[in-house]
């Protein structure tokens, strides 16, 4: 770090969080500062520490399922999805294709529920009071519907090993549908209120710049990547749970900044609707639970599988050696690889500006600690 | 810098446009908020709430064959099953039921396991107490369900 570049000022170390609103929970980054400007950044992680990979390996493969909802718990349902499948692969074998249509439905319903935390939570760290109750009302909405479904709203343990434990409810399709009507001039309403904003503008666009070769330097994925211009995701570049099947396009901003990033977001949630409506008019028939024995115990072997998760690319390593407990379960999670650009993305910045840039990394600290 | 940008900078139209939407949002429509003690939430009827121990309808006696199947498939080892033979009808019959509900994560894999619906997550989800032993729930417990003191404004 460079000493401060004037004469009667002093370098000062400023503690922010572990207990900052806008940190979003239990994170703690030490700031370096000459006056408003940031010298540089250190991040002090693991408060949120429950050790759940070693909990895996005292789990049996079915036990575990749960425990990956408590990580991303603003997208729990992609986490089960990604436990679910990688455990698929190491069996062998996939989910009928009324189980995948329906992980579809609930894993994009639970993208949009995870953006609308992030939407309503940033804007609300920027000074915008308003979107995040908009925000929250609308997401009460997604979960209402994942309640219906299997009796839980944020930490649902929706899937299981080899398909659903739940078939739909009566009604479900209408739910969706109503939802996929009810939700998009939603979005326009909070891009009435955001997008063309001047405050807002103002302390978003240039702030938090990462570009794509710093992005792919750090292994940043998601919605940063996107809006540092690279056409990346994961559900077009290697499909999984008939997502080849959806008509979508991914959305990409060029500039790589906090509005772009916003403006990626916002077009996802969009692009998240028209999935769900695709997939929702065809539910085919069919059994929903796939060929698994009661007591699960996969052959010795190794796989990893990845999948878009709302934040980045989400990787679940699963190593079996043949029992009916997991050897190793390793994670690989997106908001812990995202928080390593931070220092990047703030240095040299002001200090205002660290509240947006942690917005806008979209980190669920349950998911950076584990 | 064209005229209809200025327009817009001066006359402020990006903050009218915001404001419009917070108007129109004034509309009582769309009030959402649960009055939460006076007005009960209606949960759905999947919820997975407090644990319950059925009985049968017909002669009151315990659905519960002791397999110990739920505490196999809990993964916080939060149930444990006391049985015993009966020496005159050959079977295992329940004698107490322990259900931690300090630890349980109510994810619902006990009542997957059951074989004879015995163990049902429930709609109630009031289950606050005030000491740590009250959270460990026994046989009666389970089977009378919680009764939270329902307040009135």
């Amino acid at each position: 770090m460079p000493d401060s570049t004037f004469l009667d000022s002093t370098e000062l170390v400023l503690n922010m969080g572990p207990q900052h609103p806008s940190t979003h929970g239990v994170l703690r980054v030490i700031l370096k500062l000459d006056g408003e400007k940031i010298l540089g950044t250190d991040c002090v992680i693991g408060y949120l520490h429950r050790g759940v990979e070693k909990i895996a390996e005292n789990r049996t493969w079915a036990q575990f399922n749960p425990y990956v909802d408590r990580m991303d718990y603003v997208a729990s349902v992609s986490n089960g999805l990604g436990y679910c499948l990688a455990v698929e692969k190491l069996l062998n074998m996939e989910a009928p294709p009324r189980a995948q249509v329906v992980r579809v439905i609930l894993t994009e319903l639970n993208r949009i529920a995870s953006h609308l935390v992030w939407l309503g939570t940033h804007a609300l760290d920027i000074g915008a009071i308003t979107p995040v109750f908009y925000c929250f009302r609308e997401r009460e909405e997604a979960l209402n519907i994942f309640e219906k479904y299997c009796g839980a709203r944020l930490t649902t343990h929706a899937f299981r090993i080899g398909g659903l434990q739940y078939d739909t409810y009566e009604g479900f399709e209408q739910d969706v549908k109503a939802f996929c009507d009810m939700f998009p001039p939603k979005v326009d309403e909070y891009e009435a209120l955001l997008t063309g904003n001047r405050i807002w503008k103002g302390r978003l666009t240039n702030v938090g710049v990462l570009t794509a070769d710093e992005c792919k330097e750090y292994g940043v994925t998601g919605p940063l990547l996107r809006a540092a211009g690279v056409k990346w995701d994961l559900r077009k570049a290697q499909p999984y749970s008939g997502y080849e099947k959806y008509d979508f396009e991914i959305p990409i901003r060029q500039n790589g900044d906090t509005f772009d990033r916003y403006i990626v977001r916002m077009q996802e949630m969009r692009q998240a609707v028209r999935i769900i409506r695709q997939a929702v008019e065809n539910i085919p028939e069919g059994p929903i639970m796939g060929k698994v024995a009661k007591v699960i115990k996969p052959p010795v072997g190794e796989a990893y599988v990845s999948i878009e998760a709302p934040k980045g690319e989400l990787g679940y390593y699963v190593v079996s050696d043949g029992s009916t407990q997991p050897y190793r379960v390793r994670v690989r999670p997106p908001s812990f690889v995202n928080l390593q650009a931070l220092d990047r993305m703030v240095r040299g910045g002001l200090v205002a500006d660290i509240v947006a840039v942690i917005g806008t990394l979209d980190i669920v600290l349950g998911e950076v600690d584990r | 810098m064209s005229g209809g940008k200025i327009f817009r900078k001066i006359f402020l139209v990006d903050l009218f446009q915001g404001l419009a939407v917070t108007f129109r949002n004034q509309n009582p429509k769309y009030i959402v908020t649960e009055q939460y003690p006076a007005e009960r939430p209606k949960v759905a009827e999947r919820y997975r709430g407090a644990p319950r121990l059925n009985n049968n309808p017909d002669n009151g006696e315990t659905l519960c064959i002791a397999c110990n199947l739920c505490a196999l498939a809990c993964p916080e080892n939060l149930i444990v099953v006391g049985s015993e033979r009966n020496e005159q009808t050959r079977r295992k019959e329940l004698t107490t039921f322990t259900y931690d509900l300090s630890r349980c994560m109510f994810c619902g894999l006990c009542e997957d396991a059951c074989p004879v619906d015995a163990l049902e997550l429930t709609q109630d989800f009031e289950l606050a107490s005030y000491s740590r032993p009250g959270m460990i729930w026994d046989r009666q417990m389970l089977e009378e369900g919680p009764r939270p003191k329902q307040y009135k404004c």
